[in-house]
């Protein structure tokens, strides 16, 4: 087990070294001339060659790879042009928006599409299954961004019975103040004992994490359908059934735990396909999150931010990917001999 | 995230052919249905011109007097901001999403193919430097990856399709590797080897067409998620340009009246939605066929 965890962990610093030089790559040399952007649209020779200077792009190319490197290392991750903020705080600020909405979104598409995954393995061919096959497919079709828009309309600006952006009422701010502490809005008001704020911030959470949620819902009712189908052929499911169990503890309790394995591995690596999600979707619910954070950046041509962003998201789904190889190694020890 | 390949993946159904697919298509009216509406637009972006009833508001034609206008029985979708017919600019659309999905997927497989299969036959250093390298891709969620190339690259539709391509075809490179590596291990291979084929030879007329059928299926998976990829970089403005007739740019500039005119970002949505989904329809169904029991992931 330590020699396999070890050398995960290897190949994993190995794919951050190379996420960073990729980075690197895009921001040195895929613009052209950073330099000139630096400096502006008017900016004369001798402001460019400044510039260039300033920026370090006067030395090898090699000597600024490590430079940045050192720079990444160390926490210092570069300015934000719009903020002007260092990008690493500016992260640190937004990510826990983000890292909230997706929680409550795969916690959401897990409620929904387990069940359904379920109905659809136990009766397969049927209505019920083509029906969900039908549904879990729409899912992963879903313009998430066009969703966003479509379901604010119907019910926050038609129905009003969902707030329509924001993450929690600022009027609150006024009589019941939040108590910055973990950074992560929903914990803060938890912990603190903010209960007008807690239920604000969850009404506000409501549209946002189910938009986010139709991705990893069709695609674990999918997945668990084809794990469940796959083990209750199994030996051991049919013994179980041959002691007598009901059909539906047969599926839920028996095929289901054996089902859980790979359907935990899909969810931890689609948490960062939808931490990406959340950029088409937060900046429509005014979301404070990365996304938010992201699109301002793209407006105003904010290199450094979308980079360090790009970064940032590079390195929680490497973490993400790790976490669930040596998880599941520990769980089952047929993975180690791979 | 790659299952071992299963022995049986490669093996045609005992059927005649046509009965085999007739068969699939009876078994799964899923597939059926998204093989006629992926028809159906592709009629539509070839006949867009004489489908269209207003053609010139495909481009950048403007109509100040009949802006925002409701859907009615002229403009069966509405019209947009500037007053252009939103019903003929969703049938243009159909003529860049799609478009944009096959050159990426084509760029892809360019890419991607012939590393995969050097990878897989060659093993070794080629190997882990091929391998490794994907890696480091892989290791960006791929919509993150084309976001900030597409960031940087100079906003258009041509670097927006280079950027989707970049980050797609390490996924390619990763399947067929795996194939090519199981079929370089098969005895008749190396009888190939002992027989003195030279491996261009071997790896044109073995190895690849016996790794290529999971890829096929991999690819027409895909033709939806390019084209949610795309619609959602255009959305956030690093796509295509107006007047071009694009769907996620359409959306985004709906967005800004779409509470009192919900139509003008609706329809291109459905666009979107229909045609990722009629392409989703045919993947999943085409990968039933091939192997019921091989489960999707990611």
């Amino acid at each position: 087990m330590t020699g396999y965890v070890a050398r995960r962990v290897a190949l994993a610093a190995l794919v951050v070294a190379g996420v960073i030089v990729a980075t690197f790559v895009i921001a040195r040399v895929v613009p052209g001339d950073p330099a000139a952007t630096w400096a502006g649209p008017h900016a004369s020779a001798a402001q460019v060659a400044a510039a260039r200077r300033f920026l370090g792009l006067d030395r090898p190319p090699l000597v600024q790879l490590l430079a940045y490197f050192g720079g990444i290392l160390s926490g210092n991750w570069g300015l934000s042009i719009h903020t002007h903020q260092p990008v690493l705080s500016d992260i640190g600020t937004a990510a826990p928006a983000s890292l909230e909405l997706v929680t409550a979104a795969l916690i959401l598409a897990l409620i929904v599409a387990v069940p359904l995954g379920l109905v659809s393995a136990r009766w397969p061919g049927g209505l019920a299954d083509q029906a969900i096959r039908a549904g879990s497919i729409l899912g992963v079709s879903m313009p998430i961004f066009w969703m966003a828009l479509i379901l604010q309309l119907v019910f926050s600006q038609r129905l009003h019975v969902l707030p329509a952006a924001g993450e929690y009422s600022p009027g609150l701010l006024f009589s019941h103040p939040l108590a910055q502490r973990t950074g992560f809005s929903l914990i803060d008001a938890a912990i603190s004992g903010n209960w007008p704020m807690l239920g604000s911030i969850l009404v506000h959470l409501v549209l946002p994490a189910v938009v986010v949620a139709a991705y990893p819902a069709g695609l674990i009712a999918r997945m668990v359908r084809a794990q469940v189908l796959d083990t209750v052929t199994e030996t051991h499911v049919q013994m179980i059934r041959a002691l007598g169990f009901s059909e539906r503890a047969v599926y839920s309790r028996f095929a289901m735990k054996l089902a859980w394995n790979p359907v935990a591995a899909a969810v931890a690596l689609v948490f960062g396909y939808s931490l990406v999600n959340t950029f088409l979707v937060e900046a429509i619910f005014d979301w404070p999150g990365l996304g938010s954070y992201t699109v301002a950046s793209i407006a105003t041509l904010d290199t450094p931010a979308i980079l360090g962003v790009t970064l940032f998201v590079a390195l929680v789904y490497v973490a993400a990917n790790l976490a669930v190889d040596i998880i599941q190694a520990a769980l089952d020890p047929r993975i180690r001999l791979r | 995230m790659i299952e071992a390949p299963s022995p049986e993946a490669g093996l045609a159904p005992a059927l005649p052919r046509g009965q085999a697919l007739w068969r699939g298509l009876r078994a799964n009216p899923l597939l059926a249905v998204g093989a006629v509406t992926a028809a159906a637009i592709i009629v539509v972006a070839v006949a867009a011109p004489l489908l269209a009833p207003f053609p010139g508001d495909a481009g950048s034609a403007t109509h100040p007097f009949q802006v925002l206008r409701p859907p009615s029985a002229r403009h069966l979708f509405g019209t947009d901001q500037v007053g252009r017919d939103v019903f003929s600019r969703v049938l243009y659309g159909a003529r860049i999403s799609p478009l944009v999905a096959v050159i990426v997927l084509v760029i892809a497989c360019v890419i991607g193919i012939p590393l995969g299969v050097a990878a897989g036959y060659f093993g070794g250093w080629v190997d882990e430097v091929i391998m490794r390298v994907t890696d480091v891709f892989l290791a960006f969620p791929s919509l993150l990856l084309a976001l900030a190339l597409a960031a940087v690259l100079p906003t258009s539709l041509t670097s927006l399709t280079i950027a989707i391509a970049v980050t797609w075809w390490p996924w390619y490179t990763r399947l067929i590797r795996g194939q090519a590596a199981s079929v370089a291990g098969r005895a008749y291979i190396d009888s190939c080897r002992v027989l003195g084929i030279r491996p261009w030879r071997i790896i044109l007329r073995h190895v690849l067409p016996n790794s290529v059928t999971p890829l096929i299926v991999q690819v027409s998976l895909d033709v939806g998620g390019v084209i949610l990829t795309a619609s959602a970089l255009s959305f956030l403005g690093l796509g295509a340009q107006d007047p071009t007739p694009d769907w996620g740019l359409m959306v985004a500039e709906g967005q800004n009246y779409f509470t009192t005119d919900w139509w003008v970002a609706t329809f291109p949505g459905i666009a979107i939605l229909v045609t990722a989904f009629a392409f989703n329809l045919i993947g999943d169904g085409l990968r039933d066929l091939m192997d019921p029991k091989r489960s999707l992931l990611l």
